[in-house]
C-alpha cells in the first residue's frame, strides 16, 4: 500500500478535476472535508488502494495517475452509499467513481469479464451475448399470449421494459413469468418491446462506459417513439433508475415506474385476490437503485406484508443503508476480479444477515440477485434452508397463478 | 513496415442457423455478420507490431452489414488506413475473396500481411494461404505471436498439443493468425463515435468475381441434437464400460 | 488422371499424427467409390520408418533433408510436382497446422479445387464437411477431375487407418528444394507449469459435489489416464482447490473441447456460459433434475465416488 508523493504527470489530475465540474454537483467535490464517511462505509473500501476519500486526496495532491495505475476502483460496486452518507453532499458514486471508471476504460485497464459483457452490450444489446430474436423467449406458453408491440401494434396503456436479466437469465425468467400473470389477473392493458428492447445501459455507464449507455439509450429512445402507451415500468432498478433519472437528459422523458410502485398503488385491488397463505419469516432486501437511490423502501415492503403468513424481519443493513448484493456498477461483470481482491462476497455477506435475522425467505425486488443470492446460499453455513423469491413469485403464488 | 490485414465475415453462431429453402445453403434472412474471430486477432496483432516498432496498418474488408462498424473500431485500436471493397458479393467463396484481396494488395505492396488462420465457414480452403500464392508469396499459419527483424520475421506456430515451432520467414509474407499476443483490446464507445467523425474509408468498387477453385455444396443439414441427456443406466461397473465407448467413438481415446 | 487417392502424411518430431490415420481410413472409404488405390505420400528424411504401420496400398516416399521436418514451403514444392506427375482423384490433407498451411496454396498454384472441413466421405464418395462451429454439414460431389480435401478427425476410427503388415514402398526423387521462404530454427516443447484449459480437446472438470480438496485426486487420476486436463466450476476454484486458470465459465475461461465430463456440477447458467459450446458434454450428477442434463449429450446419475474409480482403471485398460 505504498503512495509515492511525487506525481509523474499533474496533469491528469488537472484534467480530471476539471472534468468533474461538469457532471451535476461535481464542484462540490472540494468542499470534502475528508472525514472519512465514504470509505468506511463502502462495503470494498477496506481493500481499495483508493477509496473514495483518499481518491479526493490523491486528486489534491495532483498524484492522480496513481489512481488509475492502481486498478481498485474496479473494486466500486456503485451502490452510492459513500454519496447517501457524505455530510458534504457529494455525487461521489455519480461523478467520482464512475468518472474514474471512465478513465481506466479509456486507458486500456479493464478486467476481461466486464470486457466481455461491454462487447456483447455493443453488438447483441445485452450483456450476456444472448440473440436478440430470443429476448421474449420468457413468455412462450403463457396464456394469454403477452402482446409483443412490434407484433401487434396495439395501443397499451402500460409498456413493460422487461430488462436483461429478468428476459434472458434462466432463474429469473420464472419470476418474470410470474408477473406477466399478476398483470394479467389484475386486467393491466400491456405489452412488452420483445426483440426490439436493448439493455437499459446503466450498469454499462456505472462501469464506465459512457458512450455504450448513449447508444442504448438512443436505441430504445427510437423504439418508444414507435408506440402509443401512456407509461413505462420495469422489472429491473437499474432500468428503472436509467429511465427515470438519466434518459430524460438525453430528451427521452416517459412517466416510470418499477413494478412493486404500480402494484402498490393497486393494492387494494390485489388484497382480495391473495388467497393462499405464505408462512414464512421474509425478509426483504432493498435494492440499490430501487431504495437508497430512487427512496422506493415502503412500497415493496407494503406488498409483501399484505401476503396472508408473511412476518416481514429486517436485517442488520436496511433501507437508506441497505447492503449492495454485489451486482451493481459493473459488479454482475466483475466477479472473478473482485473475488481475487477481496475473497468474499457481498452476497455472500447479504446472506448472511438473512440467516442471522432467522428470514426463511429472501425477498428481492431485482433480477439481478436472485442468481446472486442463491449462488451465496450454497457456500454459507446454515443457509441452506433459505430460499431467495422476487416478490412477484411471492404475489402469483399468494394469488394462486 | 506496412502491415496489411484484410479481414472476412462470417455468420454468427449466436442466431440460430438455419438451411434456405432449396437445401444448399444458409437462409440469409435471418443470418447475421461477424468479424471472424481470428481475423479480430490478426487486426489486434498488427496493432501490437505497430505499437512496438514503427509502421501502419491497413485493414480491409468487403461491403457487408456492419464492415462500416469493424472498419471504425479498427481505426479507434490505431489502424492507419481503411479500405472497404464495394459490389456483389454474394456468390464470394474464399478463391473469389482471396482474388479481390490479391489485387488490392499488389498495389498496396504490404511487408507483411496478417490474416485469421481459418474461419468457422471456410469450405474451399482459407484466404490467407490463396492469397499468399497469388501474390508469390510464402505463408505459414497457426501463429501465436511473431517477432520482426529487418527482412525476416520469426513466427511462432502452434501445433496440437501445445508443441511450438519457431519458423523464420522471409518479408514480404502472408501469416495466418491463431491468437494474437494479447486479447484483442476494447475500445471504448466514444473513441469509436469520434472516429467516426475524422477517419475516412476509402471505398473501392470490385467487380467480376471468379470463384474457380472452389467446391460446390448439393445439400446442407444440421446434426440433431436432443432435447436432453441420454441418460446412462446400469450401476457403476455398466455405466464406466459404455462411457468408455463413448470416448473411443468420440475420438478422445 | 489416376483414381487413386492420395494422403499426405503428417508427422512432427518421428510421430505420425493420429489425424493422419484417419485420413487413411477416409481415404479407404473414397477409394471404394473410385475403385482406385490408397497412396500415402510421406516426406522426411530417413523416416522411411514411419511408413511401416499405414494402412496403404502403397507408399511414396520422397527423402530431402528439407523435408526433416514439416516447413510449408519445401512441402508445397515437393508435393505440387508430385501431384502433378501423378494426377490423383484426390489428396487428402490434415484440417490442421500442417495440411492448412499448404493445401489452398496447391489449390491456387494447381488450379484444383480444394474441399474444407471434410468428415467423412458418404458410400457414393460425396463429401461431408462440419462448418460453423459444428452446427452445419455441408455435403456435395467432390470437384474434379482432381480435388484436394482436408480433413478433420471424427468421422473414422483411427485403427482403421493402421496396418499390421508393411506397405509397398517406392522411393521417388526430391525436386530441387533451394531459396525456401520458410525455416523451421527450433521446437519449444508446450509450458508444463500450467495447461491452458481452452485448448484441450478433453476436459475432466470437477463441480462442488467433488467436496473436499483430497478428492480432486480422484479426477486427477482420471485425467492422467485420459491423457487430458482438469477444469473446474467457481466454488471448486473459490476454496482454493483448484488455481483460476482452471475456471469454466462467465468469469473464467471459455472452452470448447470435444468431451467435456462434468464431474458434480450443476449446471448454473454461469457455468454453461463458459462451457455450452463444447461438442459432447457428459454429466454425472446424483440429481436427476439438475439443469446440466439439459445441455449434456450423455449423463449418468451414478455416485461419482463409486464411478471415477471404476472408469479410471477401464479407461487405463482400454488403452
Ligand atoms: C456473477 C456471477 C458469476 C459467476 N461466474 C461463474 C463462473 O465463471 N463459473 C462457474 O462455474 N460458476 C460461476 N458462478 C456461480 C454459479 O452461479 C454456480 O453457483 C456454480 O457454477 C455452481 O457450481 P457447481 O455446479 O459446482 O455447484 P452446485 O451448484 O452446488 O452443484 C453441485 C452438483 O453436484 C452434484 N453432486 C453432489 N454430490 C455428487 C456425487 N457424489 N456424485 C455426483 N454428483 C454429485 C449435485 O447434485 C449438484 O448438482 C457465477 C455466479 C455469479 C452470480
Ligand atoms: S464522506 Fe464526503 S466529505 Fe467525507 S471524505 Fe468522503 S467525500 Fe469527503
Ligand atoms: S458506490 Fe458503493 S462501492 Fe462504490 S465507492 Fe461508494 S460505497 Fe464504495
Amino acid at each position: 500500500m505504498e503512495i509515492t508523493l511525487s506525481p509523474v504527470s499533474s496533469s491528469l489530475s488537472k484534467t480530471f478535476f476539471a472534468s468533474l465540474y461538469e457532471l451535476t454537483n461535481g464542484e462540490r467535490i472540494r468542499t470534502c472535508l475528508q472525514c472519512g464517511t465514504c470509505s468506511g462505509i463502502c462495503p470494498f473500501g477496506y481493500i481499495m488502494k483508493f477509496p473514495p476519500g483518499k481518491m479526493i486526496g490523491a486528486l489534491r495532491a495532483e498524484i492522480f495517475d496513481q489512481v488509475i495505475k492502481a486498478d481498485s476502483v474496479w473494486m466500486c460496486v456503485s451502490c452510492n452509499a459513500c454519496s447517501a452518507f457524505c455530510p458534504s453532499n457529494i455525487p461521489i458514486t455519480a461523478a467520482l467513481m464512475t468518472r474514474a471508471k471512465e478513465e481506466m476504460l479509456l486507458a486500456g485497464n479493464i478486467p476481461t469479464e466486464l470486457q466481455a459483457a461491454l462487447e456483447n452490450t455493443q453488438r447483441y444489446g445485452n450483456p450476456m451475448g444472448e440473440s436478440p430474436r430470443k429476448r421474449a423467449d420468457w413468455t412462450l406458453g403463457l396464456q394469454p399470449e403477452v402482446n409483443i408491440l412490434g407484433k401487434t401494434r396495439q395501443p397499451v396503456d402500460v409498456l413493460w421494459f422487461v430488462g436483461d436479466y429478468a428476459s434472458f437469465h434462466s432463474r429469473m425468467q420464472s419470476a418474470t413469468r410470474a408477473l406477466a400473470k399478476v398483470l394479467n389477473a389484475l386486467g393491466i392493458k400491456f405489452g412488452i418491446l420483445g426483440p426490439e428492447e436493448n439493455s437499459d445501459g446503466d450498469s454499462q455507464r456505472l462501469a464506465g462506459e459512457r458512450g455504450l449507455f448513449e447508444m442504448m439509450a438512443q436505441k430504445n429512445g427510437q423504439i418508444f417513439k414507435r408506440y402509443k402507451f401512456n407509461e413505462i415500468i420495469t422489472t429491473d432498478p437499474h432500468a428503472f433508475n436509467a429511465l427515470k433519472n438519466e434518459y430524460p437528459a438525453l430528451g427521452i422523458s416517459h412517466p416510470v415506474k418499477h413494478y412493486t410502485q404500480f402494484l402498490y398503488e393497486r393494492l387494494e385491488q390485489i388484497k382480495p385476490l391473495l388467497k393462499n397463505e405464505i408462512k414464512a419469516r421474509v425478509a426483504y432486501h432493498d435494492p440499490c437503485y430501487l431504495g437508497r437511490v430512487n427512496g422506493i423502501f415502503d412500497e415493496p415492503r407494503a406488498l409483501l406484508k399484505a401476503i396472508p403468513g408473511i412476518e416481514l424481519v429486517e436485517m442488520s443493513h436496511q433501507r437508506l443503508n441497505s447492503l449492495c448484493c454485489g451486482g451493481g456498477g459493473g459488479g454482475m461483470w466483475l466477479d472473478g476480479f473482485q473475488w481475487e481482491k477481496a475473497h468474499t462476497r457481498l452476497s455472500e455477506w447479504r446472506v448472511r444477515e438473512a440467516v442471522v435475522a432467522s428470514a426463511e425467505i429472501l425477498a428481492v425486488g431485482c433480477p439481478y440477485e436472485p442468481p446472486r443470492f442463491e449462488d451465496a446460499i450454497k457456500t454459507i453455513q446454515n443457509a441452506s434452508q433459505l430460499k431467495v423469491r422476487e416478490i412477484a413469485e411471492l404475489l402469483a403464488e399468494a394469488m394462486g397463478l | 513496415m506496412k502491415i496489411a490485414v484484410p479481414v472476412k465475415f462470417v455468420p454468427d453462431l449466436v442466431e440460430e442457423l438455419t438451411i434456405d429453402p432449396g437445401g444448399a445453403a444458409l437462409d440469409t434472412t435471418w443470418l447475421r455478420l461477424i468479424i471472424n474471430e481470428f481475423d479480430d486477432h490478426a487486426v489486434e496483432q498488427a496493432i501490437l507490431l505497430k505499437e512496438r516498432g514503427s509502421g501502419q496498418v491497413a485493414v480491409t474488408t468487403i461491403e457487408s452489414e456492419g464492415a462500416d462498424d469493424f472498419l471504425f473500431a479498427a481505426a479507434a485500436k490505431g489502424a492507419d488506413q481503411l479500405i472497404k471493397l464495394t459490389g456483389d458479393f454474394s456468390s464470394a467463396n474464399n478463391h473469389a475473396l482471396a482474388r479481390v484481396y490479391a489485387d488490392l494488395l499488389k498495389e498496396l505492396q504490404p511487408d507483411l500481411i496478417l490474416t485469421g488462420v481459418q474461419a468457422h465457414n471456410d469450405l474451399d480452403g482459407s484466404v490467407g494461404p490463396l492469397l499468399a500464392e497469388l501474390l508469390g508469396l510464402p505463408y505459414v499459419g497457426y501463429v501465436a505471436g511473431l517477432t520482426v527483424t529487418g527482412d525476416k520475421v520469426v513466427a511462432r506456430k502452434e501445433y496440437s498439443g501445445g508443441l511450438v515451432a519457431e519458423v523464420e520467414v522471409k518479408l514480404p509474407a502472408v501469416l495466418g493468425i491463431q491468437a494474437s499476443e494479447q486479447p484483442p483490446r476494447y475500445v471504448a464507445y466514444s473513441k469509436i463515435r469520434q472516429v467516426m467523425g475524422t477517419a475516412k474509408i476509402e471505398e473501392r468498387p470490385v467487380s467480376g468475381l471468379d470463384p474457380s477453385g472452389g467446391t460446390a455444396v448439393s445439400r446442407m443439414f444440421q446434426p440433431e441434437v436432443a432435447e436432453r441427456a441420454t441418460m446412462l443406466e446400469g450401476g457403476a461397473d455398466e455405466v464406466a464400460d459404455k462411457l468408455v465407448g463413448i470416448f473411443k467413438e468420440l475420438g478422445t481415446l | 488422371m489416376s483414381q487413386d487417392i492420395f494422403v499426405v502424411i503428417e508427422h512432427l518430431r518421428g510421430q505420425v499424427s493420429d489425424t493422419s490415420y484417419v485420413m487413411l481410413a477416409g481415404a479407404r472409404q473414397l477409394s471404394q467409390s473410385t475403385s482406385g488405390n490408397v497412396t500415402a505420400v510421406l516426406l522426411g528424411h530417413n523416416a522411411q520408418g514411419l511408413a511401416s504401420n499405414l494402412a496403404a496400398d502403397k507408399v511414396l516416399y520422397m527423402d530431402h533433408a528439407a523435408l526433416a521436418e514439416f516447413t510449408s514451403d519445401a512441402y508445397q514444392i515437393a508435393l505440387a510436382g508430385l501431384i502433378q506427375e501423378h494426377s490423383p482423384r484426390a489428396v487428402i490433407f490434415g484440417h490442421s497446422s500442417i495440411g492448412m498451411d499448404i493445401a489452398s496454396g496447391l489449390s491456387a498454384k494447381l488450379g484444383t479445387p480444394v474441399v474444407s472441413s471434410c468428415r467423412a466421405f458418404t458410400t457414393d464418395g460425396k463429401y461431408v464437411s462440419q462448418i460453423c462451429g459444428g452446427k452445419i454439414m455441408a455435403e456435395g460431389e467432390l470437384p474434379g477431375p482432381a480435388a484436394l480435401v482436408t480433413m478433420v478427425p471424427g468421422g473414422y476410427k483411427s485403427e482403421l487407418g493402421q496396418s499390421a503388415q508393411a506397405p509397398a514402398l517406392t522411393t521417388v526423387s526430391a525436386p530441387t528444394l533451394e531459396g525456401l521462404r520458410v525455416t523451421l530454427k527450433q521446437y519449444i516443447e508446450p509450458d508444463t507449469s500450467d495447461v491452458d484449459i481452452a485448448k484441450e480437446s478433453m476436459l475432466v472438470s470437477v463441480g462442488r459435489g467433488i467436496q473436499n480438496k483430497d478428492n480432486i485426486e480422484l479426477a486427477n487420476e482420471l485425467a492422467a489416464a485420459l491423457g487430458c486436463a482438469v477444469s473446474a466450476s467457481r466454488p471448486v476454484v473459490d476454496q482454493g482447490w483448484m488455481p483460476t486458470t482452471r475456471l469454466v465459465g462467465k468469469s473464467g475461461k471459455r472452452v470448447k473441447p470435444k468431451i467435456y465430463l462434468a464431474l458434480g456440477i450443476s449446471g448454473a447458467p454461469e457455468h454453461v456460459e463458459g462451457m455450452g459450446e463444447s461438442e459432447a458434454i457428459i454429466a454425472i450428477n446424483t440429481d436427476p433434475n439438475a439443469p446440466i442434463f439439459n445441455i449434456a449429450k450423455y449423463g449418468t446419475t451414478v455416485d461419482m465416488f463409486d464411478l471415477i474409480p471404476v472408469l479410471t482403471e477401464k479407461v487405463k485398460q482400454a488403452k
